[in-house]
């Protein structure tokens, strides 16, 4: 870890803006409630956690989050370098130009983040491309430089990510996301479906990269000990509701709320 | 001129074979189309008396376009004597009576499938190209509602992708046909089966040049004079195919050259594939190195 007490003072003294500004945001799906009176902010370089049961309402915020889905109600605002722009209400060129720039999102399933035909340099350079990159060499070293950090073996390069094993596409889904240096990453179970000792892996090289780069990202997980281990703040949810939310250890040690008390004693974290 | 043109076309069809309503709607789909250089516009294809696929696109968009007083030429992988480009300039000589020309010089359209001719075209000429896959993206993205999603936000990342492919795999740009251009700089757009050999001819083209796709329905245009460039890397410029030897029938060293096995022994000799420019140059003269074929076993 590289966070040293001078980067820790440099990032208190950074003026206090919320990089993200949720407030009141609900989806509706006809009569049913996908999620409803979320709100709260998000600091740079910080870390939130969303966990609660499957069908609480999770990956319904973060799609409306990421601008896949559009709230009903409510507002997201996005802190552009010091502009603040509601994202909903943004023209949509507009807004996934801004994706492009300023976001990254980690799938739970790595086929729906990558393309599975493209080798995986391709599908590390696409995002430098897309921003306009043309230089073969130079998006290709940058390709290589990051497979090296996600612990790919860079000989690999030019292998399609069909041939990688699950745990190596989620680490390549991760690069592709990383490699533009999104300065926010929303991440759906990036956890889900790997077995506990490359889980184990991914995570630790999940938590160096976040703290590395000052990324600030919002995680689903229905997992307590990918919470505990990757973000500094949690937020339960219920039934499309938020229940409780505070720091990780706190929400984790102590739970306020009778769900979350049965959430946390059910496993082991 | 008009009369004798009347009585040559086959009286049971209309002029042209398509109703005037259906040109009608095809003609305000090459004004759009004309409007917004590469962009592709959807129109409501047809069905041709010739299977999808074989050129209907492009007869439809001729079709359109033709009068009385036009001259037809019909070019298919260059040359006028194969059977596709046969069949259809019998089918525009039969229900339209206009004259048709095997001189690129003599034509005021040209529809094509394959090749741009070697010689310039002028102001008073239309390049119609018939389309298989108007989709410059589709091979990497299944999607039409994201492949005209792309084109909106001009998302082009994943074009690049593709050329990105071929480097890392072959160390060189190995698409040699179908090579996406940028039109106008704002659209990618397919210039369909022609040879990257032509790619450097569609820029600032005299001529307007438009694209028929029957099957995808979609009709695209570049208008004349208007810039078209082919996609590459800076590390990687775009480069067309040359050959070391010239053409065997003519001597031509500029024009795209064929490949034509004429033995069973392996014997083969390299001809120009647009075989108007190599009559028109063997009737000034040019020959080429007679016994000059390779031979390999």
């Amino acid at each position: 870890m590289s966070a040293t007490i001078d980067d820790m003072r440099a990032r208190a003294a950074a003026p206090p803006a919320p990089i993200l500004q949720v407030e009141n945001v609900a989806r509706y799906y006809g009569e049913r409630v996908g999620c409803r009176d979320v709100a709260f902010d998000l600091w740079p370089g910080e870390v939130l956690g969303v966990v609660g049961e499957s069908g609480s309402g999770k990956s319904t915020l973060l799609r409306c989050l990421a601008g896949l889905d559009t709230p009903s109600a409510g507002h997201i605002r996005f802190d552009d370098d010091g502009v603040l722009l509601d994202i909903h209400a943004l023209p949509e060129p507009a807004r996934r130009a801004l994706m492009r720039r300023a976001w990254g999102i980690v799938h739970q399933n790595p086929r729906d983040g990558l393309r599975m035909d493209v080798s995986a340099g391709g599908n590390v350079g696409e995002r430098l491309m897309d921003r306009g990159a043309r230089h073969y060499g130079q998006i290709r070293a940058r390709a290589a430089d990051w497979l090296g950090r996600v612990e790919i073996d860079p000989a690999r390069i030019d292998d399609p990510p069909r041939r990688f094993s699950g745990g190596m596409q989620q680490r390549l889904q991760i690069a592709r996301v990383l490699v533009s240096e999104p300065r926010l990453v929303f991440m759906d179970e990036p956890t889900g479906g790997l077995d506990v000792s490359v889980q184990a892996k991914l995570l630790d090289l999940l938590r160096v990269l976040v703290r590395d780069l000052g990324i600030a990202a919002v995680i689903v997980t229905h997992d307590l000990a990918v919470a505990r281990l990757l973000t500094d703040r949690l937020m339960v949810m219920k039934d499309g509701r938020v229940i409780e939310q505070g720091l990780t250890d706190q929400v984790l040690d102590d739970p306020q709320q009778a769900y979350t008390q049965l959430l946390t004693s059910a496993v082991l974290v | 001129m008009s009369a004798d043109t009347a009585l040559c076309a086959d009286p049971n069809y209309n002029f042209a074979y398509i109703d005037e309503q259906t040109k009608r709607m095809i003609r305000r789909a090459l004004l759009k189309a004309v409007s917004i250089p590469g962009y592709q516009v959807p129109f409501g294809s047809r069905e041709m008396p010739l299977a999808r696929g074989w050129g209907t696109g492009g007869i439809q968009v001729t079709a359109a376009l033709i009068g009385p007083l036009d001259r037809l030429k019909v070019i298919d992988q260059g040359a006028d004597d194969t059977t596709n480009a046969v069949a259809i300039r019998s089918f525009f000589s039969r229900v339209t009576g206009v004259e048709t020309t095997q001189k690129v010089a003599e034509a005021t359209i040209i529809q094509t499938r394959h090749r741009i001719p070697e010689r310039p075209l002028t102001e008073d000429q239309i390049l119609v190209y018939q389309v298989p896959q108007p989709e410059p993206l589709r091979k990497l993205e299944p999607s039409e509602v994201e492949t005209r999603n792309m084109h909106a936000w001009e998302e082009y990342g994943l074009m690049q992708v593709r050329l990105y492919e071929d480097i890392a795999r072959f160390g060189h740009v190995a698409t040699t046909y179908s090579y996406p251009v940028m039109v106008n700089d704002r659209y990618v757009a397919s210039p369909t089966p022609i040879p990257k050999f032509d790619n450097p001819k569609m820029n600032m083209m005299p001529a307007l040049q438009l694209f028929g796709a029957g099957r995808e329905k979609r009709i695209y245009a570049i208008p004349p004079y208007t810039k078209v460039r082919s996609l590459d890397f800076d590390d990687h410029p775009f480069t067309v195919q040359s050959w070391t030897q010239p053409c065997t029938l003519c001597g031509a060293r500029d024009s795209y050259l064929d490949e034509v096995i004429v033995d069973d022994s392996g014997g083969r000799i390299f001809v120009c594939s647009d075989t108007d420019h190599c009559e028109g140059r063997r009737e000034l003269g040019h020959v080429g190195p007679a016994e000059d074929s390779e031979r390999s076993t």
